[in-house]
């Protein structure tokens, strides 16, 4: 091969790389190991992990211990679709370019919009990028809901040191004057509570600007889609849909919109169209707005998304059905608020927002710093919750998914009474 | 024997149409537990009116369904991908066993540290090898992939010179760069100014002195460079951009080239961004996930995202997020710590001294393809050796017979292989851009050598083959413009026909 390539040596292909950047030693990276002893390494570091399996999980704060049937990964994992790189060659990417058209299908479904695009990075990026389809026309301010995740509201801090916007937090009726680009409301929020949405983004409208909901995707069998409540663009963390927690990532951003905003759409968009002969197919579109054609003119960088976890969201959402999407809505309110009653009642503890209604998260206000209550109850084999970012050391949100029984509820109610005395 | 599985073009006909079209009323695939608690209702005021359509299907429909779908699909483990600047390699089996492992998979993002010390040690030991691979002091994890990375490098960039009281509105970017680059300048509020290449494919370092002043906040560059060449300069160029004050920025998407034989921090970069997604053979899914790790020298470390992994003289693992200086969060969680356990596993499987093989087969590879496609598609710049890649040119054979590099793409795929990138850079006409990697064999490589050959002969005997093809794909070429013009993204929708 070396003498076809015209080269004396492996060296000579190296040779444009000056001596003086050369590396003239080993990388001092261990050397290469089997596949059984790197396997013995990679189970060692998992055992050291304490996993959902042992703890039973009322941890939410945008993941969630939904449960993921077989049928998602079985598909989603054969190796023509995840193996392959984004569809640049339709006609050998049919099969994963067809999948993330029916993703945005029932992405429309869910939210009640016209189109969504094939994913983001996460629930985070998708706001982001919600927010800087808003910008513009000498609006630039961005009024945030007190109830939007903090974790998000950080990363919209550190892209809008490069856009131009620091992100401002509202509490009750945003005053939307002419340079707000947009409101944001998370229904259900943070805490779990569900948000008067429609009152927010009338007011957004009225002052001219764009409304911006961030929701819960498996909710939305119970709930009122974003589209019918009013916002523009609906944002998600789109994990529950299928995906393991997989310690944050990775998951995938869900991002949908009305039509008259479609080329303000960020990333991978995936259209039907006809070949040759007249046969349905489906291609990537509207191109032009994305960096790789409009280059520093893009409103965007995106290039990369998580079709897979996109693809994996399309299988999940079959598998649920109309039905299924209600019934696990259904089991979500019912057993979140059996716990949430159940927890209130033990001495010292009180619901943070007690008469607001809940979808499957709730807060608590504990008598005891809440990372010692984690910590005592992980002892108990829970994880009991998460805390919110300057939102108190006493504060708790807990998360009750389908999954969760009532012997495991009582459990915890019980190890929680526990640990509160102690 | 053509190598390379074409993909199924047959099949009855109830494997076509969405699942929607499989739908039937009455029909389910999910089940659940009986609700053993009170049931509770959702306000009025909340509730949803209109039931979401989505599709009413029984498991066998789902799994026919995606199963004919994936058969639709060309991936790695399909054959050749040599998609020029993606680096397609096989994506090893012994990573999704390990990434499937339920103390990985099953782990909550907000969990206490002391619950995950195998998780958060495996993101200490992989950021090490990575600042070790790269030649930096420390590095950031959590971007979830390569542009994301370029706009947290490009922040710190921003928050370093802010420090110096300084304010600088320039990044330089080659004009050969991918269009990432651009757009990540112009989104981090920066503007882009284009750095031209001279005649071999290299930076015109003459006419980066020109342009390189004080108000320069960096400069981004690939090495080797989106032309596949190695930037021989780059000393020099390193250097006089810090001579002004500057930043440089490493784009790690040719990193394959040089794994074990140099380092971006030891050729005087600031930042380094890489694609596990391409280095590091964490599947691409389609698109994605990926994971876009930044390293960066020492004295950029105050300014990375926070969180970052510290171990603590007791040798427990937590994350740190008091960090003053740092740009901020950049993902809601961690990153995509799911493919970075995949790249740990490409790393500690391969080890330095295989990663150092890895650049050797890969340079190989694309050398010895080049070489033997060369007579019908000449190097874009035959004037420097391509190193991991290459960029070819159709220019000859389409002034010769009209066939554009595009045809001969889809002639390719007929031959039984996925085509080279075409069109990029877009500074080379007619580009194809060729990156076998160091995972095909030399048996593979001559296949695929010998389709580029036959597809260019039969650009003078029978052009009407590649003008026509792909005739052995489940579909043949799909009309763009009407897809974009008669917008369809959903089903259910006629197309929107205003514009």
């Amino acid at each position: 091969m070396l003498a076809v390539a015209g080269r004396a040596s492996l060296d000579e292909l190296f040779e444009q790389i000056p001596a003086s950047v050369r590396l003239d030693r080993a990388l001092a990276v261990p050397d290469g190991v089997s596949e059984m002893e790197l396997t013995a390494d990679l189970r060692n570091l998992a055992g050291r992990n304490r996993s959902a399996d042992d703890l039973i999980c009322f941890a939410g704060g945008g993941a969630y211990d939904h449960y993921v049937p077989s049928v998602v990964w079985a598909l989603a994992g054969r190796s023509e679709f995840y193996t392959s790189y984004t569809p640049y060659q339709p006609e050998l990417s049919q099969g994963v370019l067809q999948a993330l058209f029916e993703y945005q299908s029932m992405i429309c479904e869910l939210t009640g919009l016209d189109v969504s695009n094939a994913s983001l990075y996460d629930g985070a990026t998708a706001l982001v990028e919600a927010v800087h389809m808003s910008i513009g026309r000498g609006r630039s301010r961005v009024l945030v809901a007190a109830g939007v995740d903090p974790r998000a509201v950080d990363a919209l801090r550190t892209a809008g040191k490069g856009a131009g916007y620091d992100p401002e937090t509202y509490e009750g009726d945003p005053h939307v004057t002419d340079d707000v680009a947009a409101v944001v409301v998370q229904h259900p929020n943070v805490y779990g509570v569900l948000e008067p949405v429609r009152e927010r983004f009338d007011a957004a409208h009225a002052g001219g600007a764009k409304a911006i909901q961030v929701f819960d995707p498996l909710s939305l069998g119970m709930l009122a889609p974003p589209g019918e409540l009013g916002a523009d663009i609906a944002v998600a963390e789109g994990q529950s849909l299928g995906n393991h927690l997989n310690y944050g990532g990775p998951y995938l951003g869900i991002i949908a919109a009305r039509m008259a905003d479609v080329r303000k759409l960020p990333g991978r968009i995936v259209g039907e169209t006809v070949d040759v002969q007249g046969r349905t197919g489906y291609v990537l579109t509207l191109q032009a707005r994305e960096q790789h054609i409009r280059r520093d003119k893009a409103t965007s960088n995106i290039c990369t998304n998580q079709t897979l976890m996109a693809l994996a969201a399309a299988v999940y959402l079959s598998w649920l059905g109309p039905e299924g999407l209600a019934e696990l809505g259904r089991q979500c309110v019912s057993k979140a608020a059996y716990a949430a009653e159940a927890l209130a009642s033990l001495p010292g503890v009180r619901l943070g927002f007690p008469d607001a209604p809940c979808f499957k998260e709730f807060a608590l206000r504990l008598p005891l710093p809440v990372p010692h209550v984690i910590d005592a109850m992980v002892e108990r084999g829970f994880l009991a919750g998460v805390s919110v970012p300057r939102a108190g050391d006493d504060l708790l949100v807990v998360a009750v998914t389908e999954r969760r029984s009532r012997s495991e509820i009582d459990a915890f109610v019980s190890a929680m009474g526990q640990v509160l005395a102690a | 024997m053509i190598e390379g599985a074409p993909v199924r073009t047959q099949g009855p006909a109830a494997t076509t149409g969405t699942i929607a079209e499989r739908s039937s009323d009455g029909r389910r695939a999910s089940s659940f537990a009986p609700l053993d608690v009170p049931e509770t209702s959702i306000p009025e005021m909340h509730a949803r009116s209109k039931v979401a359509e989505l599709p009413r299907v029984a498991e066998t429909d789902i799994v026919r369904h995606y199963t004919a779908l994936s058969q639709r699909n060309y991936g790695v483990d399909t054959g050749a991908y040599p998609l020029g600047s993606c680096t397609m390699k096989y994506n090893p089996k012994v990573a999704e066993t390990v990434a499937a492992f339920h103390g990985f998979q099953r782990t909550h993002p907000l969990q206490p540290d002391h619950t995950v010390q195998g998780t958060l040690e495996l993101l200490f030991r992989l950021e090490g090898a990575l600042c070790e691979i790269t030649g930096t002091e420390r590095a950031t994890l959590q971007p979830p992939a390569g542009a994301c990375g370029e706009m947290t490098g490009l922040l710190m960039m921003r928050a370093f010179h802010e420090d110096r009281g300084e304010h600088r509105t320039k990044v330089l970017i080659p004009d050969a760069a991918h269009g990432t680059n651009p757009a990540s300048v112009r989104i981090a509020g920066f503007d882009s100014v284009n750095v031209p290449s001279d005649e071999r494919g290299l930076v015109d370092v003459g006419a980066l002195r020109e342009i390189a002043d004080e108000g320069v906040a960096g400069l981004m560059l690939t090495n080797p460079n989106t032309l596949g060449l190695f930037e021989e300069r780059i000393e020099e160029i390193t250097e006089l951009l810090h001579a002004v004050g500057a930043l440089v920025y490493y784009d790690g998407a040719n990193l394959n080239a040089i794994m074990g034989k140099a380092r971006p921090g030891d050729m005087g970069f600031d930042i380094v961004h890489i694609n596990t997604h391409k280095t590091f053979a964490t599947p691409h899914g389609g698109g994605g996930p990926g994971a876009g790790p930044v390293g960066v020298a020492r004295h950029l470390v105050d300014y990375l995202p926070a969180p970052i992994v510290v171990r603590d003289p007791d040798g427990t693992f937590r994350w740190d997020g008091d960090r003053p200086r740092s740009i901020g969060r950049l993902h809601g969680f961690n990153g995509n710590v799911g493919v970075l356990v995949r790249a740990y596993a490409y790393v500690f499987g391969h080890g330095g001294d295989g990663l150092a093989e890895v650049s050797e087969l890969a340079a190989l590879n694309a050398n010895y393809l080049a070489a033997r496609i060369a007579p019908a598609f000449p190097l874009a710049y035959p004037a420097t050796p391509p190193m991991h890649e290459f960029v070819a040119t159709a220019e000859p054979l389409e002034k010769e017979t009209g066939i554009r590099a595009m045809d001969v793409a889809k002639r390719l795929i007929d031959l039984g292989y996925h085509p080279s990138t075409v069109y990029f850079p877009l500074v080379v006409d007619e580009a194809m851009m060729v990156e076998p990697t160091e995972t095909e064999s030399k048996q593979t490589l001559d296949g695929l050598a010998d389709a580029f050959l036959r597809a260019a002969e039969e650009a003078r005997t029978d052009p009407d083959l590649l003008h026509r093809a792909p005739t052995t794909t489940p579909v043949r070429r799909l009309d763009e413009a009407r897809a974009a013009r008669h917008l369809k993204l959903r089903w259910g929708s006629d197309g929107d026909p205003r514009d």
